[in-house]
């Protein structure tokens, strides 16, 4: 029980600290970048990062509870993709309403999540083979309904036009280049964030990722919350799977393999322990914006992709280490 | 007993999902005998033909060809590709096995050629010829090669980029990877062209976005906002074309640059017909499945073949898409 008690105090003193070097980092990126180019800090390519931020940071989400909750989730990319080809399945060969087709995406995902929780909660499958499992699943699921052919969204130009438009840009003309795919973003976040801090799901998640016994012992239904932990990831990764069919006007059925560790390392530089039991959304959202500024940045500057992977992985090892250093 | 209830009811909606997507998809489902098929319950020549991939368009075309040209020569084929160009290791294993099951000869577009040096000592010790397509197999043991000529095909991109921003000016390209043949010999002969006859033109960046349809979007929108005089910008395959197109609409630039692509599929070929993108080249991936087989028969015959086969490239813009010549090349 010890544990469980010290959690909230040293919880607070990571979370606001973390948060304060996270978002320092980021902000000596952009004055870096707008150093060393006129072309960075421009509203386009402003816009530019919020949209390259929006999917990662969106599937960022969905991993950031599972990592919290002590798990792992690595078929968050393909079940994005799975998603995004059934949105497609349902809208373009089925011909059914948008708005059906967004639903079956955000289902989709959430079934995926579903059934993860439930081997890993049920069936005791450790969450790195599960979600491993489920990434193989996915993955050629998508390439199965598809049948390895993109399904495009051409004849409901809605589906883009809603995504690519921007709400704020006809309130406020200069704010144009944020596209309503970022509010959704944003709007996801803001309810992540109520539900890993205000309700008993998200207590239930951080309680689970630091004392999994414990927890059970004072009679929560752990195998049930878990479940559920898995489900909410699936439906973020649904979420992006939708937000990404609708930027591209298509889904792609062999995209997505990949994006899933850079969910993770976005929740890892956001102050995510990986051991369980700790982390923020704002932590998260802030580390999806520092890896897209970093990509964003290097490229306006030209330096060769290879050194811009380089770059990543260094700051992200940094990241954590400057985390550590600090606990210690 | 409550545990497996509720696993079989999620296991049972997942499978019964999968199966009402798959039954009510359109019946248009290749016939290709599935690359699982064991070759011994057929008498006709077992001919393996491993490709690069099979998830983009392009393989789906070139293996259309395969097929026509099996059906044509009455032989059997099986054809499978590692998912990504980059897994050396498991176009290897494809290879290995293809060897195992004793085949008449073998289509290869290798990943890694010098990967392949041991497994082609091997198949020319067994008598098996090896047929070269697409990349092609940097090795003398191949008999023949059927491809596409990249280098030629990318200069005469940059002449018609040349010609079409008026001989001077930035470009900047987009290609899928800097290590596949296909890859480094597009940026090269498109570069080499520029710099060889067009003076007056700078490449101001070469960037690469693995073919991925959102990374090569945003990579082709910090180009154009790093460079504001960009006049062109050419996409070396297909899922680079489309995020220079995404770039482009999303940033409000249609018309303001001369955007060139590779290849085809849906949304070059609607962009090309709307008057985005001004023109691309095209492969004839059908041909270069068809020939390969071809080429496959007639060494297994003992013909002797010529060391290349040219398959040929075209370039196609809004005048002649419609074409019958360039349609037939074109996949959606």
């Amino acid at each position: 029980m010890e544990a469980k008690i010290a959690q909230p105090r040293s919880l607070f003193r990571s979370d606001a600290m973390q948060k304060l070097l996270a978002f320092g980092g980021l902000l000596v990126l952009f004055v870096a970048f707008s150093l060393a180019s006129p072309y960075f800090l421009t509203p386009d390519n402003i816009g530019g990062i919020f949209l390259a931020t929006a999917v990662n940071g969106v599937l960022a989400l969905g991993v950031t509870f599972v990592i919290i909750n002590g798990g792992i989730d690595l078929s968050v990319g393909t079940v994005m993709t799975f998603s995004a080809v059934m949105t497609g399945q349902f809208i373009t060969v089925w011909q059914l309403p948008v708005l059906v087709g967004v639903l079956a995406g955000l289902a989709t995902g959430a079934l995926c999540g579903l059934a993860n929780g439930v081997v890993i909660s049920k069936m005791k499958v450790p969450p790195f083979v599960a979600t491993l499992g489920m990434l193989y699943a996915t993955k050629g699921l998508s390439l199965v309904v598809s049948q390895l052919h993109p399904i495009y969204f051409n004849d409901t130009p809605i589906f883009n036009q809603t995504a690519m438009g921007s709400i704020l840009g006809l309130v406020i003309p200069a704010l144009d280049p944020i596209k309503n795919v970022v509010l959704i973003f944003f709007g996801a976040a803001i309810v992540a964030s109520i539900i890993l801090t205000k309700t008993v799901l998200g207590r239930y998640t951080f309680a689970l990722g630091s004392n999994e016994e414990a927890t059970r012992l004072s009679g929560v239904n752990v195998d049930r919350w878990k479940t559920a932990v898995y489900t909410l990831g699936g439906l973020f990764a649904g979420l992006a799977g939708v937000m990404i069919a609708a930027r591209l006007n298509s889904a792609q059925p062999a995209l997505g393999a990949g994006y899933e560790l850079d969910a993770i390392a976005a929740a890892v530089i956001g102050g995510t322990s990986l051991s369980g039991g700790e982390g923020s959304i704002l932590g998260t959202i802030i580390g999806a914006f520092v890896i897209s500024v970093l990509a964003n940045g290097l490229r306006i500057l030209s330096v060769p992709q290879e050194w811009q992977i380089v770059v990543t992985g260094t700051i992200l090892v940094l990241a954590v280490y400057l985390d550590r250093r600090r606990k210690r | 007993m409550k545990t497996k209830q509720m696993l079989s009811v999620v296991f049972a909606l997942l499978t019964v999902t999968a199966l009402i997507v798959g039954c009510a998809a359109p019946a248009a489902a290749p016939t290709a005998a599935p690359a699982t098929q064991p070759p011994a319950a057929a008498k006709k020549p077992y001919i393996p033909v491993i490709s690069k991939g099979f998830q983009h368009q392009f393989w789906q075309a070139v293996k259309k060809g395969a097929e026509n040209a099996a059906k044509d020569l009455n032989v059997d084929i099986t054809f499978e590709g590692p998912e990504t160009e980059a897994m050396v290791d498991k176009q290897v294993e494809m290879f290995q096995t293809a060897l195992d099951k004793k085949p008449a000869a073998i289509c290869l577009a290798a990943v890694d050629s010098k990967a392949f040096i041991p497994l082609l000592e091997k198949a020319k010790a067994a008598g098996i010829p090896i047929i070269g397509f697409d990349s092609g197999v940097d090795s003398p043991i191949p008999v023949t090669t059927a491809a596409t000529d990249n280098i030629a095909a990318a200069a005469l991109i940059a002449d018609k980029m040349a010609q079409l921003i008026g001989g001077e000016g930035e470009v900047a390209v987009i290609a899928h990877d800097q290590t596949s043949r296909t890859g480094i010999d597009r940026v090269k002969g498109f570069t080499d062209q520029i710099k060889a006859k067009y003076p007056k033109i700078t490449i101001v960046d070469t960037q690469y976005g693995g073919g991925d349809q959102l990374k090569s979007t945003d990579i082709s929108k910090a180009i154009i906002q790093a460079h504001p005089n960009l006049k062109g910008f050419f996409g070396a395959n297909e899922g680079s074309i489309i995020g220079v197109l995404n770039a482009v609409k999303e940033l409000n630039m249609a018309g303001k640059l001369v955007v060139i692509g590779y290849d085809s599929g849906q949304q070059q070929m609607d962009a090309i017909r709307a008057g985005t993108e001004a023109g691309a080249v095209t492969q004839d991936p059908i041909g270069i499945g068809y020939k390969c087989v071809d080429a496959a028969v007639k060494a297994m015959k003992g013909e002797t073949l010529p060391k290349t086969i040219d398959t040929g490239f075209h370039w196609y813009d809004k005048t002649n898409i419609d074409d019958p010549t360039i349609a037939a090349l074109l996949y959606k």
